[in-house]
């Protein structure tokens, strides 16, 4: 597992360091900097070093809580903490969204495959899939949100309130954040499943549940769903990581909410290394976390796995 | 006379497909008493598996089209809604397949499984439906079935999995068994095991059997009475003295013909039926067996009707032959060899 | 047996022989994967197969005939002892000079729907394993693929369909058309016919007893069913638990089985006669075959055979010759006559450590070959 942080650390590293234009000291010294200038920032940063040095002693300075931001000497994992708030709330809520829509939407539609419904909820899921995060989000503000200039305001216009000041509020302005975050999702899972469920409905096991007399419900239920959930918790798992490690860049940035993703964004727009060497570990630690935990669901899923 | 548990009269079942209407079943027609076993005997794609579903009412569905009467106890559960099939299924009948493994669902207890079915149709407790379970896993011949209860499918051997099957199928003590093919994925050895449970557990549970496969040897121990299908019809019906000893299709000596048979001198070469079953979409005209036949004649572009045509009442067949010449004729093909003739 | 007995006369080297071969599988637990146990799938197994003969390899499943089966042609590494083809011995080649051997050697599967890739067209499928040793350019290739698809009683018009166009019986047909594409000397056919109808399982039978007169093939012929083996085989070893317990000139088998075990299969298979299937004895099996991760003691078979004693629980019995190539692994022999007992007994005595390779042909040195069945026992001399 630390393996595996280390590589991605390395990785970020050698990306940052390839990318023209990505001298930091040249940055920090502004435009008009002379050579002597650089060459001091250079020095105090510690970039005069070899490649594999200066690696080290950022992986090392952000494991002990001591990395600082090139552009503005912020403690990058203060700032990352100050961002949990905002980026747990966004991903919880959405999660739950997403997870329960995909499998409302996956499941109905699969019941009801080849019919109207199923070919309308296809069709939705299918623009909700394509429509770009950075646009719907956008869209759904200037629509719906504060004077974004369509009239109608019956949600704040991004931002966010701590769950701990004002429940309500933190409700109220997560709402558009949520659902436009979801709204992929749900589609893509609605996708996936229906086609699980469609495949498991020919499983000999669920003629068994059907020869025994349980009712439709129960087969749906009992049997197919839980075999067809089982890939479905393997995404979720994933996907749910990313967002929790401040993946949800774009929607937190068309919001405004200041988490995670948003202090990525502000640090890729300023070509600031070590906050999102910071940012990129979060987010690998939380995948790596939650593949273990999706092991783990897995084993109690499916007993075939369990008991070899 | 027993008690007759169940008439099928001129059943058509036809599936619409994207490359045209399958007739799967093309109006058959049976009986079965209590306490009898009917073998079903025919290649795959004869229609015998959609049958045993249809009596299920495993075949429901958008594309499905049913004709004729399914009478079980005097009602025609062709015509009953898909709730009150549920009461049937399993309950009234139940039903086993070919393959264990995969019709047994991986993630629950072998026991859960039984139990749910027990619970299905009767208002047992959770304790109640566990004992039964076990009890049940004992009459099939399970082992240990307090300890063997908690296990899930892939830890039972396949044979075990086919006894789990039929305790499960036997849980609400159903008036008629229905065997799909049940032995087909079993060791021989299994093979003989299942076949003689079944026999046993019919006569435990007072029920009768349907046992469909398309190896006539399987049920040369247990059947009463013998329906040979082919292409969706009945093309021979008689006791199974009547089948076996005295066959009156060609189709018939041809099954019999392809079994490697222990009892008798190698032949040099086995007997086949060269080319395969019909398409069911197109069948060809006349007698549907007629173009794999080595005997036919001008006249089977008509297709013969199932008729008694024998000295004994009860055997039916399809076939324009005349009797005495198959009689001379069919050994040729049943004891299949060259080397009987030398 | 003519097959067999030219074989002695020329003293010609096997075309495969396994010796002492030995496959475990290890079990392995817990987050450091330690192993725990070892599953015994094929337990020092030793025979040879003659150019031209067919062996037919018998037993229940999870016996280890298709371990076996898999193992002889490599696509299962050994865990022990030597596998001889055309008198090179194979067990430890390194993939590059496997593959030229691969050609010589092909596997038809059981499962006609399993093992055709359903996204090939069949002339593909067909034509892979000539593309892969590249043989012959496209065209060549193409006619090539359009002979074997007739030789196996498909059209060549077939050439551009996929597999779930065809039936079962169909399918396998595809699959020996793969099989034959490299013109390979020895074929193991893993339960060819078992997921068939009987109609067609007939026609699969006779198809390949042609092929083999056609292209002088040698089969391993791998089956649950001694029914079927039958009418194909010449020679038959019957597997229990990773031994081979009984392996018998074919008809001999029949009419004569030493081995209770064998006695037992024999009974299983069905008679479609009722009459016959009602007289006669049907010796039923109880239980499953047990877990070959601890195999019981003594002779593997004592659990559930009748005749079984106390020396059985103890003494593993070795696989001895009671002439004619008849060799059986048992403390308790069937249908054997007091002489041949008696010799068996004197021979054992002498050379009990041997007695296991009786299943061996001698070196080339040895004037005779009790795998080939012979009259006069080596271990007596």
């Amino acid at each position: 597992m630390l393996l595996v942080l280390l590589a991605v650390s390395f990785i970020v590293y050698f990306i940052f360091i390839v990318i023209p234009g990505g001298d930091p000291a040249q940055r920090i010294a502004g435009k008009v900097a002379t050579q002597a200038n650089i060459l001091a920032i250079r020095k105090k940063l510690g970039l005069d070093q070899s490649f594999i040095v200066q690696w080290y002693d950022l992986v090392k300075a952000l494991f002990t809580a001591k990395l600082v931001s090139y552009s503005n000497q912020t403690n990058v994992v203060d700032q990352i903490k100050q961002g949990l708030p905002a980026t747990f709330s966004l991903a919880i809520g959405a999660g739950i969204i997403w997870f329960g829509f995909g499998v409302l939407v996956g499941t109905i539609s699969a019941v009801t495959a080849g019919r109207i419904s199923d070919r309308a909820i296809t069709a939705l899921a299918l623009i909700g899939i394509s429509m770009p995060v950075a646009w719907l989000g956008l869209i759904l503000r200037f629509f719906l949100a504060g004077d974004g200039g369509s009239g109608v305001s019956w949600f704040p216009d991004g931002g966010y309130v701590p769950l701990s000041a004002n429940p309500a509020q933190w409700f109220y302005h997560l709402i558009l954040p949520w659902l436009t975050l979801a709204v992929l999702f749900i589609g893509f899972y609605g996708r996936v499943l229906r086609s699980n469920i469609l495949d498991t409905i020919n499983e000999d096991f669920v003629r068994t549940a059907k020869a025994k007399g349980l009712s439709s419900r129960r087969i749906l239920v009992k049997h197919v769903l839980r075999a067809s959930l089982i890939p479905i918790v393997t995404l979720f798992g994933l996907d749910f990581a990313s967002v929790l490690g401040g993946g949800a860049i774009i929607t937190e940035t068309v919001y405004n909410l200041h988490g995670v993703g948003w202090y990525a964004a502000q640090s890729i727009a300023s070509e600031d290394l070590p906050p999102l060497m910071g940012v990129t570990l979060f987010g690998a630690m939380f995948i790596v976390v939650f593949s273990l935990l999706v092991d783990i669901a897995y084993a109690y899923l499916d007993p075939r796995i369990r008991l070899s | 006379m027993a008690e007759r548990l169940l008439e099928v009269k001129d059943l058509n079942v036809k599936f619409a497909t994207e490359d045209g209407i399958v007739q799967a079943v093309d109006g058959i027609s049976f009986d079965l008493e209590r306490g009898k076993v009917l073998g079903i005997v025919g290649e795959s794609g004869s229609g015998k598996s959609v049958t045993a579903m249809t009596l299920m009412g495993l075949t429901r569905g958008i594309n499905a089209r049913f004709d004729g009467e399914v009478l079980y106890k005097g009602t025609d559960l062709l015509q009953v809604s898909d709730r009150d099939m549920q009461n049937y299924r399993g309950n009234e009948l139940g039903i086993i397949f070919q393959d264990p493994m995969t019709s047994l669902n991986p993630v629950y207890r072998i026991g859960e499984q039984i139990a749910e079915a027990i619970q299905a149709h009767e208002n047992v407790g959770k304790r109640a439906a566990r004992a039964r379970t076990i009890e049940l896993l004992r009459q099939v011949g399970i082992p240990n079935p307090e300890s063997r209860v908690d296990d899930f499918p892939h830890q039972f051997s396949g044979g075990m999995r086919q006894r789990a099957m039929i305790a499960m199928a036997l849980s609400c003590n159903p008036s008629i068994l229905i065997a799909d093919e049940p032995t087909t994925a079993l060791d021989v050895t299994i093979q003989a095991q299942i076949v003689e449970l079944v026999s046993r557990l019919k006569d435990d549970f007072d029920s009768a059997v349907i046992f469909i496969t398309h190896d006539l040897g399987v049920i040369a121990d247990i059947a009463d009475e013998i329906i040979v299908m082919y292409a969706g019809r009945v093309v021979e019906r008689g006791s199974k003295r009547d089948v076996f000893y005295d066959p009156q299709m060609p189709y018939t000596w041809g099954l019999l013909g392809s079994i490697p048979r222990l009892d008798r001198p190698r032949p040099e070469r086995l007997h086949t039926i060269e080319g395969s079953p019909p398409s069911l979409i197109n069948p060809p005209e006349g007698c549907k067996f007629r173009p794999r036949c080595p005997h036919a004649f001008d006249r089977c572009m008509q297709e013969p009707g199932l008729e008694n045509r024998v000295e004994t009442p009860g055997h039916l067949d399809r076939c324009w032959l005349d009797v005495d010449y198959k009689r001379e004729h069919r050994d040729e093909t049943i004891s299949g060899g060259s080397t009987e003739a030398a | 047996m003519t097959v067999l007995d030219q074989a002695r006369e020329s003293g010609e080297v096997p075309l495969l022989e396994a010796r002492h071969v030995k496959k475990y599988f290890p079990i392995r637990k817990g987050v450091l994967q330690r192993e725990v146990g070892r599953v015994h799938a094929v337990d020092d197994v030793s025979f040879a197969v003659r150019e031209g003969e067919t062996l037919g390899l018998v037993g229940e499943s999870g016996c280890g005939k298709s371990t076996l089966g898999r193992t002889l042609v490599r696509l299962l590494e050994p865990t022990d002892g030597e596998i001889i083809f055309q008198g090179k011995p194979i067990q430890s080649l390194g993939v590059r000079r496997l593959r030229p051997l691969r050609r010589e050697m092909q596997m038809v599967f059981q499962d006609p729907y399993a093992s055709l890739n359903p996204r090939k067209r069949v002339g593909t499928i067909v034509s892979d394993p000539m593309r892969i040793h590249d043989l012959g350019n496209r065209a060549e290739q193409k006619r090539r693929v359009g002979e074997i698809l007739e030789t196996v009683g498909l059209s060549p018009e077939h050439y551009n369909r996929f597999p779930h166009e065809f039936s079962g019986g169909q399918r396998q047909r595809i699959g020996i058309a793969r099989a034959l594409a490299l013109r390979p000397k020895l074929i193991i056919a893993d339960e060819p016919v078992s997921a068939l109808d009987v109609s067609i399982q007939s026609q699969m039978l006779n198809l390949l007893e042609d092929l083999q007169n056609e292209f002088q093939l040698t089969y391993i012929f791998i089956a649950h069913d001694l029914g079927v083996v039958r009418h194909v085989s010449d020679r038959i070893a019957v597997m229990y638990l990773g031994k081979i317990v009984e392996l018998s000139p074919a008809e001999e088998l029949y009419t004569r089985p030493i081995m209770p075990y064998t006695e037992a299969l024999l009974s299983a298979v069905p008679i479609p006669d009722p009459d016959l299937a009602e007289k006669r004895e049907r010796i039923v099996l109880e239980g499953d075959v047990p877990s070959p991760i601890n195999p019981p003691s003594g002779c593997r078979f004592h659990p559930r055979c009748r005749y079984a004693t106390d020396v059985c629980k103890q003494v593993e019995p070795p696989l001895v010759d009671y002439g004619n190539g008849h060799l059986a692994a048992c403390h308790h022999p069937l249908n054997v006559d007091e002489a041949t007992l008696r010799r068996v007994e004197v021979a054992e005595r002498h050379s009990p450590a041997e007695a296991d390779d009786s299943a061996l042909p001698q070196d080339s040195s040895g004037s005779s070959d009790p795998a080939f069945s012979s009259t006069h026992d080596t271990h007596s001399r």
